[in-house]
Formats: C-alpha cells, sequence, structure tokens
C-alpha cells in the first residue's frame, strides 16, 4: 500500500476520484519553503500545498499546468493529469522551488 | 546609478569597517539587530507605498504590492517576538543611515514618472535587497544571540533573498 493512500483515508476519501489507486499528498508552506516532494507520485493523484508561513506564496509550474494562489492558511490543490518532471516554484518569492516527478498510470 | 553605489558603500561602512566610532555598529546587539531589521522592512513598505501610487506597469504594481503585504508580516511577527521577549529596539547608525538614505531615494524615485519611475524603482529594489542581505548574513544573523531572533532573521534572508529575485526578473523584463 502507498504511504499516500492513509493520508487519503484520514482527510476524507468520499473527495477523492473513483480511482482506488489515486492518493492525495499534502506538502506543508513554512518558513519560506516548500516541504519534501512526495516521492512516488502517479497520474491521477492529487497534490495539496498547505500555506502554513506567514507570507503569501503560490505554487506554479513552470510549464503552466497549474496556478496556485496560496494566502496563509490557505490550500489548494491539483491533480496531475500528465506524466514527467514538473518544476514548481513561487511566483512571488522564485527562490523557492520544487521538483514533481509524476509516473504514468500503472507504473507506480 | 551613482546614489546606489553611495547608499550601499555607505551601509556596507557601517556594518564592517573597523574603527573604534563604528565599533557597536559593527556588533550590534540584539537590541540594536531588532531595530536594524524592522528599520530596512518599514523602508522598504515606505518604498512600495509610493510605487502603489506612481507605478504604472501592472508587474511592478503588483511587486509593490507583494513587498508592503511581505514586509509587514515579518514586521508583525518581529513586533511580537521582541514583546515576548522584553526587548526594546534601539536605535543606532545603522538604522539612522539606512533611513537618511531611503528618505533621498523617495524624494529621487518621487520626481519621475512612468517607465522612468518603474525602473529606477525595481532597480533600486534590486540594489536595497541586495544590501541588506549581504547585511543580514555578514553581521546581522552571526551577531544574534536569542535563537528566536536568529531565527526570524534567517526566514527574514530567504525573504529577502526571494524578493531580489522577483526584482531582478522584473528588471530584465523592462529593458534598461
Amino acid at each position: 500500500m502507498r504511504p499516500g493512500l492513509i493520508l487519503a483515508c484520514l482527510l476524507g476519501a468520499s473527495a477523492l476520484p473513483a480511482d482506488a489507486q489515486a492518493a492525495h499528498y499534502v506538502v506543508d508552506i513554512a518558513d519560506m519553503a516548500f516541504g519534501p516532494a512526495p516521492a512516488r507520485l502517479v497520474v491521477g493523484d492529487t497534490i495539496e500545498w498547505k500555506n502554513s508561513d506567514i507570507f503569501r506564496h503560490t505554487a506554479t509550474a513552470r510549464d503552466g499546468q497549474f496556478d496556485l494562489d496560496l494566502r496563509p492558511g490557505g490550500r489548494a490543490a491539483v491533480t496531475l493529469s500528465k506524466a514527467g518532471a514538473v518544476q514548481v516554484y513561487c511566483r512571488f518569492h522564485p527562490n523557492m522551488t520544487m521538483r514533481l516527478m509524476v509516473v504514468a498510470m500503472g507504473k507506480g | 546609478m551613482i546614489t546606489r553605489m553611495i547608499s550601499r558603500a555607505a551601509f556596507a561602512a557601517l556594518l564592517l569597517l573597523p574603527g573604534a566610532a563604528l565599533a557597536q555598529a559593527q556588533k550590534p546587539d540584539d537590541a540594536q539587530i531588532a531595530h536594524i531589521a524592522y528599520t530596512a522592512g518599514a523602508l522598504d513598505i515606505a518604498a512600495a507605498k509610493q510605487a502603489m501610487a506612481k507605478a504604472s506597469n501592472p508587474d511592478v504594481r503588483a511587486f509593490a504590492q507583494e513587498m508592503a503585504r511581505d514586509h509587514q508580516a515579518v514586521n508583525d511577527k518581529a513586533l511580537a517576538l521582541v514583546k515576548k521577549l522584553n526587548v526594546t529596539p534601539q536605535d543606532n547608525s545603522t538604522s539612522q543611515a539606512l533611513s537618511k538614505d531611503a528618505a533621498a531615494h523617495l524624494a529621487r524615485l518621487g520626481a519621475l514618472s512612468g517607465a522612468a519611475y518603474d525602473r529606477a524603482y525595481v532597480q533600486n529594489e534590486v540594489a536595497f535587497h541586495k544590501t541588506v542581505n549581504g547585511a543580514l548574513q555578514d553581521t546581522l544573523i552571526p551577531s544574534a544571540r536569542n535563537g528566536e531572533l536568529k531565527a526570524l532573521l534567517r526566514t527574514g534572508l530567504a525573504l529577502f533573498q526571494g524578493h531580489q529575485e522577483h526584482a531582478e526578473h522584473i528588471a530584465r523584463t523592462l529593458g534598461q
């Protein structure tokens, strides 16, 4: 069982897609940094960014897939729709970066 | 350009150069460090407010709003921390030099308008954040004694570095 599934159950599985394999991950933002990227991401998984910082941030994909605005205390999620590497940064603070590695379904 | 260089040199001299008269500024205590960091934030908020009123480019206006928002957030946290630690921020020659310099910049920028203002504001933001980053890294963070103050200054450094990168990015899009 992938660790994300446990988290998915805790967060309320009813809100998740019907695909039983899809996992929901939470990445915390604190002290001007993204928390670690989930290790095994599969297309269909959901990532939620939770802004625990005192500053407003964004989680923005360099390739334009998503651009989430995160006010202090705010959270926002995206469902990963394609395989590949995704470079994520904060538009307000470009020194904040993280990298997601997403694999196609069935390869996990 | 010339004023920018002078301001950087003046700030660097106050923080880094040896000499008995500068000994206090060279090794500031926590009350002085808190004052310097708070002053730097307040000055950037003042510059941002001017930019919110004067800037014409939407990216520059958004950047100014970001500066006001972020520096207010970190200064609010700094105020809460000094209150908790029962430290009264102490005015000092570095804070005074920063303030004097920033007042001159505000007046200079105030005389500009349109694209010339936008470019000058953003260039000044790059220089200001670079200067404060140097001071945080070389003097303020190593000199801070209280762990919580040191941690807040480290967050402040990451914030200022982020702002510097953002300002440099906007400066490139505006051209010279």
